[in-house]
């Protein structure tokens, strides 16, 4: 299929600026004309940007009403599915890559979902909150649960019920026989070169099957 | 955006001379199409939409009908001026299926080669059949290729075969509440309902339109049957439960509770006007279509022609066709390179939610088609 060739107009440009922070990193791994799955797409943003500027053949997996239906209207390819269960209809490596933008902590089978994209893609890219930002260690000390940008929610209403820093992220990797090929670690959408384990406000990770 | 109704409507008939060959290597001599249509051609002649019925519907898609202005089209909430699919951009097409009996050629239709009605002798057509008779339709009236082919249950399947009979003749294909083929579960529905038609002994093997007679009992329980399969559990204890009409048991056998009472009634409304032949063709069309069957069960290869843009949707509480099998169709469109939307929508209302007013499914449909006429020309 000619990839973009034949693709309808997005309803507005998508101008890189306007991406989020980890959209812009995951975006940059993204080859050419690749083949991608987005998974809890959201609105659409990533995959439009992906198919206007690189031709991306893109597929977004979200569960929401209100989200396909913004996906419907930039006019992107949208599976309505439940990620934990709807990766099952795809087969082995179907997609160069495979993206869980800032969805990870929301899982709750975290293993079984990287080991599923790692089963349909090529290569995976996840980015989530980093937990171990220092503002959530001040908060902490202060004897509350961190409410942050990133993670704007009070304890009892979150959905994220597996937060975790980028080492955690690492050594899980690693023991799902996943071989980080990527790290950016970002605050404001920069790379943090001083104390990122501290200072990043976000994790992006590209990783392949071993 | 006002949503109104696209008013009254006359049906037109065409008349095709050249013979039509069936899947079953019969072929039906000349015939007619019944058909209607809302909204303006466009001088690029490129926003026509197909609309296909499925069962027991027709080409009276939307408005009401010239002669009987009680009878509003079956797809009304979905036809119109500003409704989902806008009749002010589009140019939509109804069209009555051969072998049905609202107007085209069918088994009541007279076969000039005896004078006398076709009934047993109406040769089994397919949804292939059908979706070729509708491309002569096409050709007639001008329309080289559909900015989309839209159906629900086995309307949807027509809209699919066309993205695999004439991939080049469907821009956009939207399919509701379908599946790739046939369960044995419904096919075991389909032919207990058969089975009811074919043993009233009306039915004089088909050939009861001399004698004046109607199989109108076995038509009732195949109507019932069928009624049961279209609603979902929930929504039938929603509307009925175990209400009974009195307020006790009689200790008898009449309609009782309010669910007997109603499908006593749809069976009875629908043996008036539906014909006998016509569910045994259709149900028959139904079990037969599997567009994987040539290509041993792979759909990803049967699909592998189409290059249709799809608009697929399911609700969640069809157990007729359950949301499991459109996403059979979804994956082979993925692994094919196709693009998709697939849309889950959970509604209580089972297999005939997709005939229903529903917000989120018309806002998804009406989106859909925004783009649809987004791309056109004129």
């Amino acid at each position: 299929m000619s990839a973009a060739g034949g693709l309808n107009a997005a309803p507005g440009p998508v101008a890189m600026p306007l991406l989020r922070d980890d959209l812009r990193q995951i975006a940059a791994w993204i080859a050419d004309g690749a083949s991608v799955l987005d998974l809890g797409c959201g609105d659409g943003t990533l995959m439009a940007y992906l198919r206007d500027s690189r031709a991306a053949r893109v597929y977004g997996v979200e569960i929401s009403d209100d989200s396909v239906l913004a996906c419907v209207r930039r006019g992107v390819s949208v599976i309505q599915a439940d990620l934990e269960s709807g990766l099952r209809m795809f087969p082995d490596r179907m997609f160069d890559t495979v993206v869980l933008s800032q969805t990870l902590q929301a899982m709750r089978q975290t293993e079984a979902v990287l080991r599923e994209m790692a089963r349909v893609g090529r290569q995976g890219i996840v980015s989530f909150p980093n937990f171990g930002h220092w503002k959530h260690l001040v908060s902490l000390i202060g004897g509350r649960m961190p409410v942050s940008p990133q993670m704007p929610y009070q304890w009892y209403d979150t959905p994220n019920v597996h937060l975790c820093t980028p080492k955690d992220f690492e050594i899980l990797a690693a023991r799902l026989g996943l071989a980080i090929t990527g790290r950016a670690l970002l605050s404001a959408g920069q790379p943090v070169a001083l104390w990122p384990h501290l200072r990043a406000k976000l994790a992006v990770y590209r990783f392949e099957p071993k | 955006m006002q949503a109104g109704s696209v008013g009254v409507v006359t049906p037109q008939t065409m008349r095709f001379a050249d013979p039509l060959a069936l899947a079953s290597g019969a072929r039906l001599a000349g015939y007619e199409l019944c058909y209607e249509t809302y909204g303006t051609l466009n001088a690029a002649r490129d926003n026509a939409v197909l609309v296909c019925h499925a069962l027991n519907a027709s080409h009276h898609v939307a408005g009401r009908n010239a002669d009987r202005l009680d009878e509003v089209g079956w797809w009304d909430n979905m036809v119109g001026p500003g409704k989902p699919l806008d009749t002010r951009r589009f140019f939509v097409i109804g069209v009555n299926n051969l072998g049905s009996c609202f107007g085209s050629t069918g088994p009541m239709s007279v076969d000039a080669s005896t004078g006398r009605p076709y009934g047993a002798s109406f040769p089994v057509v397919t949804v292939e059949d059908w979706v070729n008779a509708q491309a002569r339709l096409a050709d007639r009236l001008g329309i080289e290729r559909f900015a989309a082919v839209m159906g629900g249950s086995l309307g949807a399947m027509q809209a699919l075969s066309w993205t695999i009979q004439y991939p080049q003749r469907i821009r956009h294909c939207v399919a509701i509440a379908t599946t790739p083929r046939l369960s044995a579960q419904n096919i075991a529905f389909n032919e207990v309902a058969r089975t009811a038609i074919r043993s009233d002994p009306d039915f004089h093997g088909g050939d009861y339109y001399a004698r004046g007679v109607v199989p109108k009992r076995g038509l009732r329980v195949a109507r019932m049957i069928g009624h049961i399969t279209y609603l979902s559990d929930d929504d039938m204890a929603e509307k009925f439960g175990r209400s009974l009409r009195n307020a006790d048991y009689a200790f008898g056998f009449g309609a009782e509770f309010e669910v007997e009472s109603y499908l006593r009634y749809q069976g009875d409304k629908f043996s008036e006007y539906f014909d006998a032949n016509t569910y045994l063709l259709i149900t028959r069309a139904l079990d037969y279509f599997d567009p994987a069957r040539a290509f041993g069960g792979d759909l990803v290869r049967a699909l592998a022609p189409a290059r249709a843009r799809f608009l697929l949707v399911s609700f969640t509480t069809d157990w007729r066709f359950a949301p499991a099998r459109a996403r059979e169709i979804v994956e082979a469109l993925v692994v094919n390179g196709r693009q998709v939307v697939y849309a889950e929508i959970d509604a209580p209302h089972g297999h005939d939610a997709f005939l229903l007013d529903d917000a989120r499914y018309h806002r998804l449909v009406s989106a859909y088609f925004d783009n649809v006429a987004g791309e056109l020309a004129g």
